[in-house]
């Protein structure tokens, strides 16, 4: 997030873009609240009317896939109204002729269709957005899981530099990260391509000093993602493979595949606290320890830094940071440490972004990065006066459909996401009395009248197919979704819909589209 | 001593022989309730909530008198034993003040913590009259509710411990049994010395610390363990913080031979009042004002001219 | 207005900002004033009359948390007329109050239990009938009991502001009145569109509203509380992770968290049970008898030297390139760091990811 999550609730203008935000960020969510009862106006940009979409001023149930469209039109609506903020796109940004020409022809009338609303609409939204004293762009894996994912958020980045509403308190860009410490993970340089601290392996100083620190030398090579790292496994050129704390045999989109590349793999350990679904195809399996059992960090959405304390020992006896440098040590890396602040303290070392923390620094409140130096308290919006690069750079991006479409065979979108009472592949939730007490069993949701097409009633059991797999799932008819779309969780072994998934993948930054895949859907009986 | 092996809920333990199955039961880490029973004290085995089921017994047993023997299978936690302390419990807290609002000993009140733990709670299938006794708050230093009382018999037992104090026993027969002075008198008139050995040991709120009451909950104090210095007995009292303040000084459980007395718990209070200063006073005006220990001892200027040579 | 005002509290001037109630002026000045209905984070009702205050000149008692401070009050917080008016009401509710404390779930945090006990307030002395409803136990994580509820309303005020979903409201009038779900429904129906994110238990000052779970498990004061942040979403809520004897028995509000304060969802107060999960990995395991082999339990000794022998001969072998590592974004950025060392310092590769793109 550029900005925090305490700002939301003085936003006068929410953007809210593929994002589930009551069921899968609760507690964002209660800000949202807040700014909407101050008078804030809120426009939920979702295929779905989930809750969030019907607090919203507007709703728009656009077709998914279709968020070049309407970002793209926006941006049409607000250069040829000349609402765009010609101060800071003339001083902040460059690119701005590139852009223009870019959205040219998304006039509002030529994607109304697709965007699912009326042309009217579309441009009262732009002018709203472009006219509100501070706006921001809130999006999730809406935006992200396509094919076009790349071009979605450089889309979601034009508009918002062309109205100047980024770098101000409560106006800017926010992505909700969806994991706890997804944010840590990244700043941390768990990437193939960047060091801790986004430091690119491409670059020489980096690989210096990197090298320097610590005393092997880097290579500049970027590493392969999840995803080709499976694909390298499939053809056998990918060996041995160390997994920690993840479950790609629930959440990676065609598990078909991930089962047959992890299989493939000569060696595999995996690290984690149950014997989930990858654990099972390990040669090696090392027990992790939960969230309670040791000390750490964590780093939330909006890049807070916070204390993970211990409250009891290990249940098998060691923190999964004792595990790792114990292993790095048997490897012939001798890695000793007496606690956690330590291994942070030698982190903070080398990430810019977290110089100036410590876990003196961290006790109440955490700190937000940036934080370059131990006087400073903390960044709470990000490019105040100046962007990371220098200027703002606007890229025209086209609409490209998503790679699968449905056709006569699989006549429907399968959209997925998350529950409210769960959990990723639920090795935690399902594993919670209350939680799995009140949502014990997956559903699909599918619209009454594709539903009264099939003959398909409420609760009855359905099979989903795509051209990877297909599962049996009970049906919830519900107006939610619109027609020719259904939309489950990837929650439930029971209901594994990422053997239905498409692994096709964003070309830049890989990540798979799990939001479209065409499906068909069978009376069971 | 031989060592005997029995089996206790499942698991196989080697213990001395000739312990009973609740110190047994507690060696291998299970919490066993009580109410009777204390160490160094004669065990009556009366109140039964220490019932355990063995293998092959007829009763239910309990713990605290019966010794182990080679190849018993005990169940601390069985059905039959949970009925049985449920019972106890339910007849317990039928004929019981339920003013744990503001009783002194909630927070440490044994009668409570088994109550929770087996989840007893009132109306009891056993509702009936209560007990309808004078409280006896004769006395600066303790605080007698004999409605409170669970009839344990630990305090009686405690003060007999001491040589020629004897000060109260069981009175009277049946419902209207109680703990008694001599005559049933209220404290004050009795040989009682308020060494407050049997509020130290009171499981329940039938015996308070007077001088406690009214200044906080059991779980707002930290205690600190202190040794009385006042002869060579060398007996121990906690001393009660609240937000880092004393609020008073409390007897021990009392060690065998060891004797506790009000002097000595007083003493100590007194010690550790928190309305001592730390620094003299000075008579400025007619008023007491703080002052350093230089300056009321008249060596300010003599210690600045050490300090200053120091340098 | 001007920006500071003076008045006098229990015989001592104090001087804070203009327009702050009476209420706020004693807490800043270390004067402990009890209130039920009272929380600075919601609308002020002034309803249960508890923080009730005497103001010289003044006619009523009137209540300290709606009451303005003006210039020259003169205000007396434990006054003989104030603690009898607090008695008197607290005597009230303990006429309809269930005399359950040895079970009660909330005892040891209960406010009607620390002010009765503050004013030495024993026995009731209006005996009359009491409110017996059945309690509700539809929700799987919140126990309901209106025989407890003293009707303060902040679980009504906190749903309806804060969680913005109006779940519940007071129904019914005079004695018959509790704070129900539509219809007098459960919580735990689907129609009452309860979300158990327990906010209403965190605000809750008496044990009408609990913890399920820890129902029998542990009493405020036997439990040592550990502030951590959340392991489900992004957001980084932070809450006390509750312990005794070693074990995690539950979760309760932080209100010095910086991203949520009090406010959980269902997964981050409720969703710990996993933690003492049955299958829970205690021992490292090694598969024995090729890819179809069966899992054996082995020492973390052999384990690691097993995982380093067999990634040193894969990597002489096939080079750098054949070695892959996932780390995690459930994992503390600290080991997420180590891995990143496992990947570019041990094994010599920058294939290392995680499931961000999940």
């Amino acid at each position: 997030m550029t900005n925090s999550i305490g700002e939301i609730s003085e936003c006068d203008y929410l953007f809210v873009i593929g994002s589930n935000t009551t069921e899968t960020h609760p507690i964002i969510s209660l800000q949202m609240r807040k700014a909407v009862s101050r008078g804030a106006k809120l426009v939920v940009v979702d295929p779905r009317k989930t809750e969030i979409a019907e607090l919203a001023d507007v709703h728009v149930p656009l077709r998914p896939g279709a968020n070049i469209p309407l970002l793209n039109t926006m941006c049409n609506v607000i250069i040829a109204e000349g609402l765009y903020d010609k101060e800071f796109v003339a001083n902040r940004t460059e690119g701005f002729e590139e852009l223009k020409l870019a959205v040219e022809n998304f006039t509002p009338e030529n994607y109304t269709g697709i965007i699912g609303v009326p042309a009217e609409t579309i441009r009262e939204i732009a002018r709203g957005y472009a006219k509100a004293g501070s706006a921001a762009i809130f999006y999730t894996m809406g935006i992200t899981q396509h094919t076009s994912g790349t071009n979605n958020v450089l889309a979601v980045a034009n508009l918002a530099m062309l109205t100047g509403q980024i770098g101000k308190p409560s106006s800017g860009v926010n992505p909700l990260r969806g994991q706890n410490n997804v944010q840590g993970a990244c700043d941390m340089g768990a990437l193939p391509n960047v060091f801790p601290g986004y430091q690119g392996v491409a670059v020489p100083e980096n690989v210096e000093k990197f090298t320097k620190a610590w005393g092997v030398p880097q290579s500049a090579k970027a590493g392969l993602t999840v995803g080709e790292m499976m694909d390298a496994a499939h053809h056998g050129d990918m060996k041995a493979m160390y997994i920690l704390g993840e479950n790609p045999m629930l959440s990676d989109p065609d598990i078909t595949h991930v089962q047959q590349a992890l299989e493939n793999l000569e060696f595999l350990v995996v690290q984690d606290i149950f014997l989930t679904e990858t654990a099972m195809l390990a040669d090696v399996v090392l027990p992790g320890a939960s969230f309670a059992e040791k000390d750490g960090t964590f780093s939330n959405t909006e890049r807070r830094v916070q204390r993970v304390r211990k409250a009891i020992e290990p249940l098998a006896g060691k923190a999964d940071w004792e595990v790792i440098s114990e292993v790095l040590t048997a490897l012939g890396y001798p890695h000793e440490y007496g606690s956690a602040s330590e291994i942070f303290d030698e982190a903070a070392r080398v990430t810019p972004q977290y110089a100036g923390i410590s876990y003196a620094r961290l006790e109440e409140k955490g700190l937000q990065w940036p934080c370059p130096n131990t006087e400073h308290p903390g960044t709470i919006y990000l490019h105040d006066g100046k962007f990371s690069r220098g200027l703002g750079k606007f890229t025209g991006v086209d609409f490209e459909p998503p790679a699968e479409l449905p056709d006569e065979e699989y006549p429907f979108v399968l959209n997925t996401g998350r529950r409210l009472y769960h959990y990723h592949t639920g090795t935690m939730t399902r594993r919670t009395k209350g939680l799995n007490t009140i949502y014990s069993e997956e559903s699909i949701e599918i619209n009454p009248a594709d539903a009264c097409k099939l003959g398909i009633s409420d609760g009855e059991l359905v099979k989903v197919s795509s051209r990877r797999g297909s599962i049996s799932v009970k049906a919830q008819v519900t107006d939610m979704i619109q027609q020719g779309m259904v939309f489950t969780s990837f929650h439930f072994a029971e209901a594994p819909v990422n053997f239905l998934t498409n692994s096709a993948r964003d070309s830049i930054c890989k990540i798979p589209e799990l939001k479209v895949a065409a499906v068909k859907v069978e009376k069971v009986s | 001593m031989a060592n005997v092996t029995l089996t206790i809920n499942g698991q196989k333990v080697t213990v001395p022989s000739g312990i009973m199955v609740l110190e047994a039961a507690e060696m291998c880490g299970y919490s066993v309730p009580t109410f009777c029973h204390e160490k160094d004290l004669t065990a009556p085995g009366a109140c039964r909530i220490c019932v355990v089921e063995i293998k092959g017994w007829r009763n239910l047993p309990p713990s605290c008198v019966t010794a182990v023997a080679k190849g018993m299978e005990v169940e601390t936690e069985s059905p039959k034993v949970i009925e049985a302390r449920k019972t106890i419990l339910e007849l317990m807290v039928a004929n019981h003040p339920l003013d744990c609002m503001t009783c002194e000993k909630s927070g440490s009140c044994k009668l409570q913590d088994y109550a929770y733990r087996y989840q007893v709670t009132s109306p009891t299938p056993y509702e009936g009259e209560k007990k309808q006794f004078a409280v006896d708050d004769s006395n600066p230093y303790i605080y007698r509710d004999p409605n409170k009382c669970i009839l344990c018999g630990k305090c009686v037992a405690i003060c007999k411990a001491v040589a020629d104090r004897n000060v109260i026993d069981y009175a009277f027969r049946g419902f209207n049994t109680k703990i008694a002075t001599f005559m049933d008198t209220e404290l004050k008139d009795s040989a009682c010395v308020y060494c407050n050995r049997c509020v130290s040991i009171c499981p329940v709120g039938a015996l308070s610390d007077r001088n406690m009451m009214g200044k906080g909950r059991t779980w707002d104090f930290t205690r600190e363990e202190v040794t009385c210095t006042f002869c060579d007995s060398g007996c121990k009292f906690d001393v009660n913080y609240k937000n880092g303040k004393v609020v008073g000084v409390t007897a021990k459980n009392p060690s065998a031979g060891r004797p506790l007395c009000l002097k000595g718990r007083l003493g100590t209070e007194f010690m550790k009042n928190a309305d001592r200063t730390d620094l003299p006073l000075i008579n400025k005006d007619g008023e007491f004002v703080e002052v350093s220990w230089e300056e009321a001892l008249g060596i300010a200027p003599i210690v600045e001219k050490i300090n200053a040579l120091k340098k | 207005m001007a920006d500071n005002v003076t008045l006098t509290i229990n015989g001592r001037k104090v001087t804070v900002q203009a327009g702050i109630t009476v209420l706020e002026a004693a807490q800043q000045n270390g004067i402990d004033i009890p209130t039920f209905c009272h929380d600075p984070e919601l609308s002020k009702p002034g309803a249960c009359r508890i923080c009730v205050v005497e103001i010289k000149g003044w006619r009523n008692l009137p209540p300290s948390c709606v009451t303005a401070v003006t210039e020259g009050m003169e205000v007396e917080t434990e006054s003989e007329a104030v603690v009898e008016a607090r008695r008197t009401i607290l005597d009230l509710l303990l006429a309809n109050h269930p005399q359950d404390c040895m079970t009660c779930q909330k005892f040891g945090d209960c406010r009607l239990a620390d002010y009765a006990y503050r004013y030495g307030l024993r026995k009731t002395t209006f005996i009359g009938e009491q409110t017996n409803v059945p309690v509700d136990e539809s929700s799987a994580v919140i126990t309901r009991d209106v025989n407890k509820c003293i009707l303060c309303g902040k679980c009504v005020r906190v749903c309806a502001e804060i969680v913005g979903r109006n779940v519940v409201d007071f129904v019914s009038r005079g004695f018959t009145t509790i704070v129900s779900p539509a219809l007098e429904m459960g919580l735990g129906e689907k129609e009452a569109g309860c979300v158990n994110c327990g906010s209403c238990v965190a605000v809750c000052p008496v044990g009408a509203l609990t913890e399920k779970n820890m129902q029998g498990i542990a009493r405020p004061w036997e439990v040592e509380k550990v502030k951590t942040t959340c392991p489900y979403c992004g957001c980084g809520c932070n809450f006390d992770l509750n312990v005794k004897d070693g074990k995690v028995v539950g979760v309760t509000s932080n209100p010095t968290s910086a991203v949520n304060g009090r406010h959980l969802c269902v997964k981050g107060r409720f969703g710990y049970d996993f933690i003492h999960s049955s299958d829970r990995l205690t021992l490292p395991l090694i598969k024995k008898g090729g890819k179809d082999g069966d899992f054996v339990e082995v020492s973390w000794d052999e384990a690691i030297r097993y995982v380093a022998s067999r990634l040193k001969e894969i990597k002489e072998e096939n080079g750098s390139e054949a070695m892959g590592i996932l780390s995690s974004a459930r994992c503390t950025n600290e080991e997420n760091y180590l891995m990143n060392k496992l990947a570019r310092v041990a094994l010599g590769t920058n294939n290392i990811d995680h499931c961000a793109r999940l």
